[in-house]
């Protein structure tokens, strides 16, 4: 089967690999209809992830037809279209009980921060991704959802990762009405933030990004305030002038490690690597908030030290939230949204790209190229 | 809450999900038995069989029930990688050791791709050709760069002071 092969920073390709296997009784094989290329993959793409293997297969954000179950698996049947969240979660360990399905304590034997994410390295448990004509997904009972009769494909394959991610990093915000709401990032998890604060009873909601299409693209879809940090002295002082010298309510950090915008932080952080990537839009998230505020991370940062005014967090009472979304314990609600209309995430998906292009679709993407918001990779055995 | 006569009729779903009580937020810690206080408690998944060699953090007692074996440490690499599992996640010599791994094993990929007869085409690989299609310049102001780098001048100080050459600088 065909499939993307990682090759090292800034190299890959497709290449002729083996079919996946069951391994476990609770697998199941897919076959991929879509795929996505995510910002986080960005991370591993540029080589920023340690235990990034040459040979991996990456990619979190899927949906296909279940080809193959294994003898455990009672939930879902040969044929069933389904969308596979990013978190590969057992169901029924301390965190997943907990409603916690990104924090599942039998998914990665890796590490122990982090669960089972397809396709994130081996620090997230070496599993290879979805960016392939097939792929084995575990714990089938648990995270494979069957998409609606009549849900648009596209949007299924948003709601594996960008949607719930956006909408959990709102909620994690303890948005109250009224709040003003600032989101750092206007990728498509930062755009979908923005999109569902307003469900949270937003009263405002800002964000704050430096490439033009993108801030373009936001204002339109998220009906909000966008700002390019580049045309200001500091966007901290900007937030502080523009909320009557307060700050913010919530802050969202939708950018994590790649972020721009700071010498020093790009130094130190993303070509030395002497930290793990650059903690600006961090740096700004904690700077801007109100005191007593809420800042709510969803950008990926690195394993290793970052170098975060943890003081400020002290001095300014701030509550700090952060996650990687439980996709599985907010897909009814959001499946929900998107059948009454009040969330379409199709229209973040610009570009259309066969599999066999996958090396270009990463380099139109990571270099922001031809006004792309959200890549869609599609296999050639899902064009017949 | 001045701001909230303001009418948000125009944005589909406003206030759909307020909740006073999300404050701040999920999860909150269940009510949990004695016997959930201590450990592994749960009822453990079958345990897939482990028939690769997989690196184990050494913060967890045991494999977890499920795991990938996208790519089994071998090779140079693999000697680091196994080095750096022997510290924990709490440490420089778990992660750094990893990072050298990942730069040793691209030179492995490339001397593995020469061995199977294929030249790697890096032009291909880097999706060069989309950012031709879409960006002559930048592409051949990088190639610029990069050829006066060999020449030995000097012009990559200067461009590296510059954020805006952002994550697509190669
Ligand atoms: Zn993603
Ligand atoms: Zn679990």
């Amino acid at each position: 089967m065909l499939a993307m092969d990682y090759r090292g920073p800034k190299r890959v390709r497709v290449s002729q690999k083996p079919m996946p296997e069951i391994k476990h009784p609770e697998d199941a094989i897919v076959r991929v209809t879509r795929s996505c290329i995510c910002g986080s993959d960005l991370h591993l793409y540029n080589g920023n992830v340690p235990d990034t293997r040459v040979g991996t297969t990456f990619g979190h954000e899927f949906i296909g037809v279940v080809e193959e179950i294994g003898s455990e698996v009672t939930k879902l049947k040969v044929g069933d279209h389904v969308l596979v969240p990013f978190n590969i979660a057992c169901g029924r360990c301390h965190f997943c009980k907990q409603g916690l399905f990104g924090n599942c304590h039998e998914s990665n034997p890796m590490a122990t921060a982090v669960g089972g994410i397809f396709g994130y390295s081996h620090t997230a448990g070496g599993f290879h991704g979805g960016q392939a004509e097939y792929v084995r997904v575990p714990y089938a009972n648990v995270g494979p959802t069957v998409i609606p009769e009549g849900m648009d494909p596209d949007d299924a394959v948003l709601l594996t990762d960008v949607v719930p991610t956006g909408y959990q990093a709102a909620e994690m915000g303890g948005i109250q009405p009224g709040d003003t709401v600032v989101v750092f990032g206007a990728g498509p998890v930062g755009i979908m933030a923005a999109k569902c604060s307003w469900l949270f009873g937003a009263g405002r909601v800002i964000v704050i990004d430096h490439v033009d299409y993108r801030l373009e693209f936001v204002r339109n879809y998220a009906q909000c305030e966008a700002y390019n940090f580049r045309e200001m002295e500091d966007p901290v002082v900007f937030i502080k002038k523009t909320t009557d010298w307060m700050g913010a309510d919530v802050v969202i950090d939708a950018v994590g490690a790649e972020a721009a915008g700071n010498t020093m932080q790009t130094i130190t952080g993303r070509k030395t690597l002497m930290q793990a990537g650059s903690a600006t839009a961090l740096h700004w998230a904690i700077n801007s908030v109100k005191k007593g505020g809420i800042v709510s991370i969803v950008g990926v940062y690195g394993p290793t030290d970052n170098l975060v005014p943890i003081g400020n967090v002290l001095n300014k009472g701030l509550t700090i939230r952060a996650n990687q979304a439980s996709v599985k314990r907010l897909l009814p609600r959001l499946i929900e949204h998107v059948q009454n209309g009040i969330l379409n995430p199709k229209a973040l998906i610009t570009h259309r790209i066969p599999l066999e292009e996958v090396a270009d679709g990463y380099r139109l993407f990571s270099a922001k190229l031809d006004n792309c918001i959200k890549p869609v990779l599609i296999p050639p055995s899902a064009r017949m | 809450m001045e701001h909230l006569k303001k009418d948000y009729s125009h944005i589909k779903g406003w206030g759909i999900d307020a909740d006073p009580q999300n404050d701040p937020t999920y999860p909150m810690k269940p009510h949990r038995t004695d016997a959930e206080q201590s450990g592994y408690s749960w009822e453990r998944p079958t345990q897939q069989p482990v028939d690769v060699e997989i690196l184990h953090s050494i913060e967890r007692p045991n494999i977890s029930a499920v795991f990938g074996t996208a790519s089994p440490p071998s090779g140079l690499s693999g000697v680091i990688r196994r080095f750096a599992f022997k510290y924990s996640e709490n440490s420089y010599l778990h992660w750094l050791p990893l990072i050298l791994a990942d730069r040793v094993n691209v030179v492995e990929g490339i001397i593995d791709d020469m061995k199977h007869g294929h030249v790697p085409n890096i032009f291909e690989e880097k999706g060069y050709k989309a950012e031709w299609k879409h960006d002559k310049v930048g592409l051949l102001t990088k190639f610029a760069v990069a050829a006066a780098l060999v020449a030995g001048v000097v012009v990559l100080l200067s461009k590296k002071n510059e954020d805006d050459y952002d994550e697509d600088d190669d």
